[in-house]
């Protein structure tokens, strides 16, 4: 059965694929949303206290990293998706390689998020957002990007197995918002209030961005951040993976 | 062995505290189809999630095909097809993506999958709206679909939970159809359902389930001829003739319902039961306004298998 892995894990990818194909607004208003934040943000609501230079320049690797973090939405909702209308059931019942549904989900929802990245990079470029560093440097922004991505869909593996329901999903949701938002992907910490500075500094979330902006060679970047961007979503995957794998096995009991 | 398609000896399932499974046993002879006839919540669909390896038993010996359903679950997989009791397809993409995939996942490789999909939306009439989202589907067409793709592989054992619960009679009918079809190809069927009459149509031997556990067992006929076969019901004008009409009707195991004016017998021989009530009631001059014979139901099987019949005729 190990001998069908690869490809039953690409017929998954394939699947979801196919969705897309057949539903492209809907994919297109998800690499949009990113898109229509940066610009809301970024000239409408006119943010960036404290930030040296261009907010631009402080915004759009904050938006990078944003979207990366909502990606844990789609995911949980598209797993739930799948339990409520029993189509897992089917996959289960099928000879097919164990690990295949995860793999396939997992697939689909990293390409979704790199054309997401390129998008909103793209826009970024059109406005005028330059990247001052090397080109290795930035494939490894993006590489962290992506890192902090799987991490998020792992987590949202899990979450969608444990609520079970879509009505579950509105719930957690609501959670995702505040924990996007409680970060420095928009605005310094130094200039929120000191709990919630010290919180900001925390997320995960705020060491992918700064260590996007450092790597983008953003001027007035921190450096130093890049180690914390590699252990921390590695920490949550080193967790949330084997939680998300045995719940997954466990829908048998 | 080789002639049992299904072997389940003392199966349990418990839900927190509540047994599903309460020490269910079951024998299928191969190419026979069975039908496990009971209410809800009397463990039909835990049976079949059991039997499919969706659902790991807590106790007792289960074997498909020969083989174990927890230590051998992948030889059991490429041996079973499943209809469940809700529509396992993915709603977005069109039938024949569906069965393509489905295809795919059995590793017919892409051709065959493809001539796979294209031979059975013919075989089930859907040819025509293959590409169409499976969410714009009807509730038969949707169930058609659910069971081509429960038929990929040609499966050994079938089983269809509840195949017909939640349509129109023509659903229905369609249904029963494609189910009939499959017959005399070796397949051997596990059909769960509510209703007698389905079990009845289709099924060669049938287990009653009722608080996850097999109360009767045998062909349609020896249950219904242990729940005294057809009845008739005799529609009164006037509820206080039901008495008389009782005591003269040529009638035995007779159950009264007053506020309907309604009696109700079992019959033996269906015409010269239906032609004697009908002389009876002209000669007493007794006005009928309705005298029907119709198949026992499955309350009635019910009621006479957990032995409560007696009851109802004594409060009637
Ligand atoms: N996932 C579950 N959690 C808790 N109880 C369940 C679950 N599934 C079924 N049950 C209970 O087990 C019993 C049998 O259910 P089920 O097998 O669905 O019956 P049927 O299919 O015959 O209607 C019912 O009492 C039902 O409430
Ligand atoms: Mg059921």
């Amino acid at each position: 059965m190990t001998a069908y892995a690869l490809t039953d894990s690409w017929t998954m990818t394939r699947r979801e694929l196919a969705r897309w194909a057949r539903q492209p607004v809907q994919l297109v208003v998800n690499l949009i949303f990113p898109v229509m934040l940066l610009l809301m943000f970024g000239y409408l609501i006119g943010g960036g206290r404290g930030v040296n230079g261009e907010y631009r320049d402080y915004l759009i690797p904050g938006m990078l990293a944003l979207t990366m973090a909502f990606g844990l939405e789609g995911t949980m909702i598209a797993v739930t998706r799948d339990l409520d209308k029993g189509v897992i059931d089917r996959f289960r019942s099928m000879p097919m390689a164990d690990g295949a549904v995860l793999v396939g989900r997992s697939a689909a929802d990293m390409l979704q998020s790199a054309m997401a990245l390129v998008v909103l990079i793209g826009v970024g470029a059109a406005l005028g957002w330059r990247v001052h560093g090397g080109p290795v440097a930035f494939l490894g922004a993006v590489g962290l990007l992506l890192l902090f991505r799987f991490a998020m869909l792992w987590i949202g593996i899990y979450l969608a197995l444990v609520a079970g329901k879509p009505e579950m999903v509105q719930a957690v949701q609501i959670l995702v918002w505040p924990i996007g938002f409680l970060s420095n992907a928009l605005a310094l910490p130094d200039t929120m209030p000191g709990w919630l500075g010290t919180v900001v500094e925390w997320n995960p979330m705020s060491h992918t961005a700064t260590a996007v902006r450092d790597l983008f060679g953003t001027p007035g970047a921190e450096s130093g951040h890049v180690g914390a961007a590699l252990v921390w979503p590695l920490a949550l995957l080193a967790v949330f993976f084997p939680l998300a794998v045995r719940r997954f096995g466990r829908l048998s009991r | 062995m080789a002639d049992t398609a299904i072997t389940v000896d003392g199966a349990e399932k418990r839900y927190g505290g509540k047994k599903a499974l309460d020490g269910l046993d079951l024998r299928v002879a191969r190419g026979t189809v069975h039908g496990v006839l009971g209410p809800n919540g009397a463990g039909k669909t835990t049976l079949v999630r059991v039997l499919s390896t969706l659902l790991r038993p807590d106790a007792g010996r289960i074997e498909v095909s020969g083989h174990d359903v927890v230590r051998e679950a992948y030889a059991v997989r490429l041996r079973i097809g499943l209809l469940g009791q809700h529509a396992a397809l993915d709603e977005e993409l069109g039938g024949r993506q569906n069965l393509e995939l489905f295809g795919r996942l059995h590793h017919l490789g892409a051709r065959r999958a493809r001539a796979r999909a294209d031979e059975l939306l013919e075989r089930f009439d859907l040819a025509d709206t293959g590409r169409k989202a499976v969410r714009q589907y009807s509730g038969g067409m949707r169930r058609r679909l659910d069971l081509a793709a429960s038929l990929i592989t040609e499966p050994e054992v079938l089983f269809l939970d509840e195949p017909t619960t939640g349509l129109d009679p023509r659903g229905r009918a369609e249904v029963w159809d494609s189910v009939r079809s499959l017959v005399g190809g070796g397949t051997t069927v596990l059909l769960t359902t509510q209703y007698l009459e389905e079990a009845d149509q289709l099924a060669d031997r049938i287990s009653v389930v009722d608080a996850g556990r097999v109360i009767a067992e045998g062909t349609a006929d020896e249950l219904k001829a242990e729940t005294g076969g057809d009845r008739i019901d005799v529609v009164l004008r006037e509820a206080g003739q039901l008495g008389a009409a009782v005591a003269l009707l040529p009638l035995t195991g007779v159950t009264v319902d007053t506020d309907r004016r309604l009696l109700s017998a079992p019959v033996t021989d269906r015409m010269e039961a239906l032609s004697g009530v009908v002389r009876a009631l002209q000669e007493a001059g007794i006005e009928a306004e309705d005298v029907a014979l119709r198949r026992p139901t499955l309350d009635e099987v019910f009621l006479h298998l957990t032995g409560d019949d007696r009851r109802v005729k004594e409060a009637a």
